[in-house]
């Protein structure tokens, strides 16, 4: 043998290796069926923890409609856009073409990203454009993802920004109907289970879980075009007198429905930012001593009385009256005169002359039943009840000042809820502002009395009356104007609510209005000089265009065999 | 029957059986991979001709005779030192100082060095007394450490080891008494502290995740959580070519590369596990085979170290993808994407087939 060969390495040492290699792939052999057959079920489940999510579906909002079906708050799909900070980090020299897309600085989004590194989920922008969103898309980038939502859209803007409020960004409502009704509105987002690669892109739908409920529409009782007519106006006349805000209010006497309800100053609910001022839906929300609108109620209460009736003489000379050292005056002497003058004239040593002979407690019951101090019912978020204080703690010339309207504060929708019972022969009903809502008319006031008080609200346009400016061509107008001073710290001061409540046709009255308008700076200010020429406008186009006939629509035919009017031969 | 046969045709020396369990393996692995890409066929292209230049450089050295491969070993080894040391000066890529731009190609040195440093220890203890004396002992340990030290500076701590444990084989095989190798690995367990010393952070960091993997699970933590959680819901058939679902989100990290194990379980399931494993050992098996069957010292050595690191890679490498150790980067050999590792990995069984080829060659 060579000297190599009995050199050799030996064989036994590869035997040995092999053994130990044999062993060792036994434990990884050993190891694989200990992951995949006892541990597999375990394991199985941790991998669909990490593919399977539930994720939510967003669903439509219903939409708000008019009473005719007219859209009035509508939802749109639009595409929001958010990030995984950590994955967007990653590759930190996307952020700059993401950037020009959304047309936000760059340094700012890495500056945001960045003190939000840890998280998984930053909105970067909301509700972007459609073309914006297609070129997010398009850039495909990392960490960045597409979330469709619904954005809220007002079409009447300003004008029914009060009544239906608005909705924030998550689609919640904040304010106004939005807000009251927003269960209704809502729906239920659905549930989708899907399956989601490491990046977080969508692979693949598995199953719903869950169907998604769309909102519910919600009708209003609102006419989108007496809306917009009475909006127009009030804002024509809160910007002729420069007044502090305003409001109308108009309601179906028969039914009690809202058909508008308006307020100045308004807000856009469509642009993010608004202003408090302007929030407030003022016809629901605040309140206001009413003045000499409030005459015809205190003249209800002495009728029902069966002491007074419209043609018992007072005599209000000399045109003021003194009462616990309060003294209590009139415009004008306005001398010997009957109830019903006390109406056309607003008189208010006549009223106090009524209010004085009536028991507190009757008064008050009067007052109570017209809804003064309560609620309307309208579910309306932050409706203001008013305050009529219980009559028992009544001095004598708090009862004298409550018969033209002084120490009492109610809201415009109360007064117009009030006046529809006068114009609807003592018939109360809750004011509504959604359809489909029963509005049980109650009878608070004897028929023959009510139609004796609107009889005398009638006079109040008529040739002697202090609304003449409320009047309508071819319409028979009753109403009441109202002129108080504001209360201050320091008393009365020379600052007014010019105001205007009533309705028409006077015949078979359908519409019942109230007008007010607050600090009007210019020199008029009164009721009938302020605000009865806006609620002949708004009163006027509204009969029109819910085509109610004319009072005197018999007499404007032309009857057969006689000659047209200023025409013929 | 001589002349109908010409010579030439016994002149390519191949080992058949190996060469046929090689091309089984290496189908396996593209079949594999056209799934763990995403049905990307441009990569399976690319390394079928990185399989096919690694299967020429293999059948090329093939015909060497071991005698003559042996005379390059000096060679080799010395230029393979130079190259790394010239990684400190004019080392290209990332972070890590591994690869040496050649003008034409980049490459790592540290490759070179599987091979050359088996073959050095051959080369010098194939003349030498069997089992080595002390002196030999010593000077083969310098053989190995110099260049682990250098390729563990680059810093390729992965490479460094499985370069010494290749070298280590080399010696263990020549017949080094037991005691000795147990006191070389008593030596070994007590360096491990100095070791960490001078380990890198982020080496440390790769330990301190194997041992606690749930202490940053979306971190460090995550290859080897989301690699078991990928072998396990294989279960035992496996989800489906194709439809491994923690593979196919790209929830397995280095799907296509260091990882591709876990891709392959999670398809294919216990069974091809064990498939690929009996590949695996017939290869090594039959690479020991030709260990016993070589004639020299050289030869044997050489064959013996070479089967035994392939095997240790595909130990590491699963030890890794199913969390028993600690995730380095040990590709899963002729089956992961890319890398030098192919041609050397070929190389290295032409050194085999040659050795097998020429085995009745003494010289």
């Amino acid at each position: 043998m060579k000297p190599a060969e009995q050199n050799m390495a030996p064989v036994s040492r590869l035997y040995a290796f092999l053994l130990m290699f044999l062993l060792c792939s036994v434990a990884l052999v050993a190891r694989a069926v200990n992951l995949q057959i006892v541990d597999t079920e375990f394991l199985q489940d941790q991998g669909e923890a990490r593919y399977l999510r539930e994720v939510v579906v967003p669903t439509r909002r219903g939409n708000i409609l008019d009473r005719n079906g007219e859209p009035l708050a509508v939802s749109t799909p639009v595409d929001s856009v958010w990030v995984n900070p950590k994955m967007l980090l990653q590759a930190p020299e996307d952020i700059l073409p993401l950037a020009d897309v959304l047309g936000v600085d760059a340094d700012e989004i890495e500056r945001r990203l960045t003190q939000r590194s840890t998280r998984e989920f930053v909105w970067l922008r909301r509700r972007l454009h459609p073309d914006v969103a297609a070129q997010v898309e398009s850039l495909r980038l990392q960490g960045v993802f597409l979330q469709k939502e619904y954005r809220r859209f007002y079409p009447a803007g300003e004008v029914t920004s009060h009544v239906i409020g608005f909705t924030n960004i998550d689609d919640i409502g904040q304010e106004g109907l939005e807000l009251a009704y927003n269960d209704w509105l809502q729906g239920k987002p659905g549930l989708k289970r899907i399956i989601r690669d490491r990046l977080g892109r969508t692979v693949e739908h598995v199953e719903m879980v869950r169907e998604s409920e769309p909102g519910h529409d919600l009708s209003l009782t609102i006419d989108r075009r007496l809306q917009y007519l009475a909006y127009r106006e009030l804002k024509r006349t809160v910007l002729k007198h420069g007044a502090r805000s305003g409001s109308v209010v108009l309601l179906d006497v028969k039914t009690g429905e809202v058909l508008a309800m308006v307020n100045q100053p308004s807000y856009n609910p469509n642009h993010a930012n608004i202003d408090s001022e302007g929030l407030r839906n003022r016809a629901i929300t605040d309140v206001f001593e009413p003045g000499s609108v409030m005459k015809p109620f205190a003249v209800a209460s002495a009728l029902e009385t069966g002491r007074w009736t419209p043609t018992t003489p007072i005599d209000t000379t000399p045109g003021r009256i003194n009462i616990s050292g309060h003294t209590i005056s009139d415009h004008h002497n306005y001398g010997p005169i009957d109830v019903t003058r006390l109406i056309t004239k607003s008189s208010n040593v006549a009223a106090t002359k009524i209010a004085l002979d009536l028991e507190p407690g009757h008064m008050w019951d009067t007052y109570d039943r017209f809804g003064f101090g309560d609620v309307t019912g309208t579910g309306f978020p932050g409706e203001s009840a008013g305050v009529l204080r219980n009559h028992r703690r009544w001095r004598r010339v708090e009862q004298a000042t409550l018969s033209y309207g002084y120490g009492i504060s109610v809201t415009v929708l109360q007064l117009a809820e009030a006046f529809a019972a006068l114009a609807d022969e003592g018939r109360l009903r809750r004011p509504s502002l959604v359809m489909g809502a029963a509005n049980p008319p109650a009878s608070i006031l004897d028929s023959r009395i009510a139609l004796q008080v609107a009889a005398m609200l009638e006079t109040v346009t008529g040739p002697e009356g202090t609304g003449k400016k409320a009047r309508i061509d071819n319409y028979r107008v009753s109403g009441k104007t109202g002129t108080s001073r504001k209360a201050s710290a320091s008393g009365y001061a020379s600052r007014y609510i010019a105001s205007f409540a009533g309705f028409a046709p006077s015949s078979d009255p359908q519409i019942v209005g109230v007008v007010v308008i607050n600090d009007p700076s210019g020199e008029e200010y009164y009721g009938g000089l302020v605000a009865a020429p806006l609620f002949s406008e708004v009163m006027g186009g509204a009969l029109r265009l819910l085509n109610v006939p004319p009072d005197n629509y018999e007499g404007m035919t032309v009857k057969a065999g006689q000659p047209l009017p200023g025409g013929g031969r | 029957m001589r002349r109908l046969i010409p010579g030439w045709i016994q002149w390519p020396q191949l080992d058949v059986p190996l060469l046929l369990g090689l091309l089984l393996l290496m189908a396996f692995g593209l079949v594999v991979l056209y799934s763990a890409s995403g049905e990307n066929l441009d990569v399976v292209y690319r390394q079928g001709i990185r399989l096919g230049v690694g299967l020429l450089v293999m059948l090329a050295l093939s015909q060497v005779p071991p005698h003559i491969l042996r005379i390059w070993t000096p060679w080799l080894y010395a230029v393979g030192v130079v190259l790394l040391l010239a990684t400190w000066f004019a080392g290209v890529g990332r972070g890590a100082e591994r690869w040496l731009d050649l003008g034409l190609f980049r490459f790592q040195p540290s490759e070179i060095m599987k091979l050359a440093v088996p073959m050095m220890l051959a080369w010098y203890l194939h003349p030498r007394r069997l089992p080595p004396e002390p002196v030999v002992l010593v000077v083969s340990c310098v053989i190995l450490v110099v260049p682990a030290v250098l390729i563990a500076r680059q810093p390729d701590l992965g490479t460094a080891l499985l370069v010494a444990i290749s070298g280590g084989f080399a010696l263990f095989l020549s017949g080094l008494q037991w005691r000795v190798i147990l006191g070389m690995a008593g030596i070994a367990v007590a360096a491990a502290p100095a070791l960490w010393m001078v380990m890198h952070e982020y080496q440390r960091n790769r330990v301190r995740t194997f041992l606690d993997p749930e202490s940053d699970p979306l971190g460090s933590g995550w290859n080897i959580i989301q690699s078991k959680i990928a072998v396990g819901s294989g279960g035992l058939t496996g989800k489906g070519w194709l439809h491994g679902t923690q593979s196919r989100l790209e929830f397995i990290p280095e799907r296509h590369t260091d990882f591709i194990l876990a891709v392959l379980s999670e398809e294919l399931g216990l069974i091809g596990v064990i498939l690929l494993f009996s590949v695996y050992l017939f290869i090594v098996g039959r690479g020991l085979y030709v260990a016993s069957l070589a004639r020299t010292t050289y030869a044997r050595l050489l064959a013996g170290s070479l089967s035994l690191t392939f095997f240790v890679y595909v130990l590491v490498n699963a030890g890794m993808v199913s969390g028993l150790l600690p995730v380095v980067g040990v590709p899963l050999p002729l089956i992961s994407y890319g890398g030098t590792s192919i041609v050397t990995l070929l190389a290295g069984f032409g050194i085999l087939m040659s050795i097998y080829g020429h085995r009745n060659f003494i010289r």
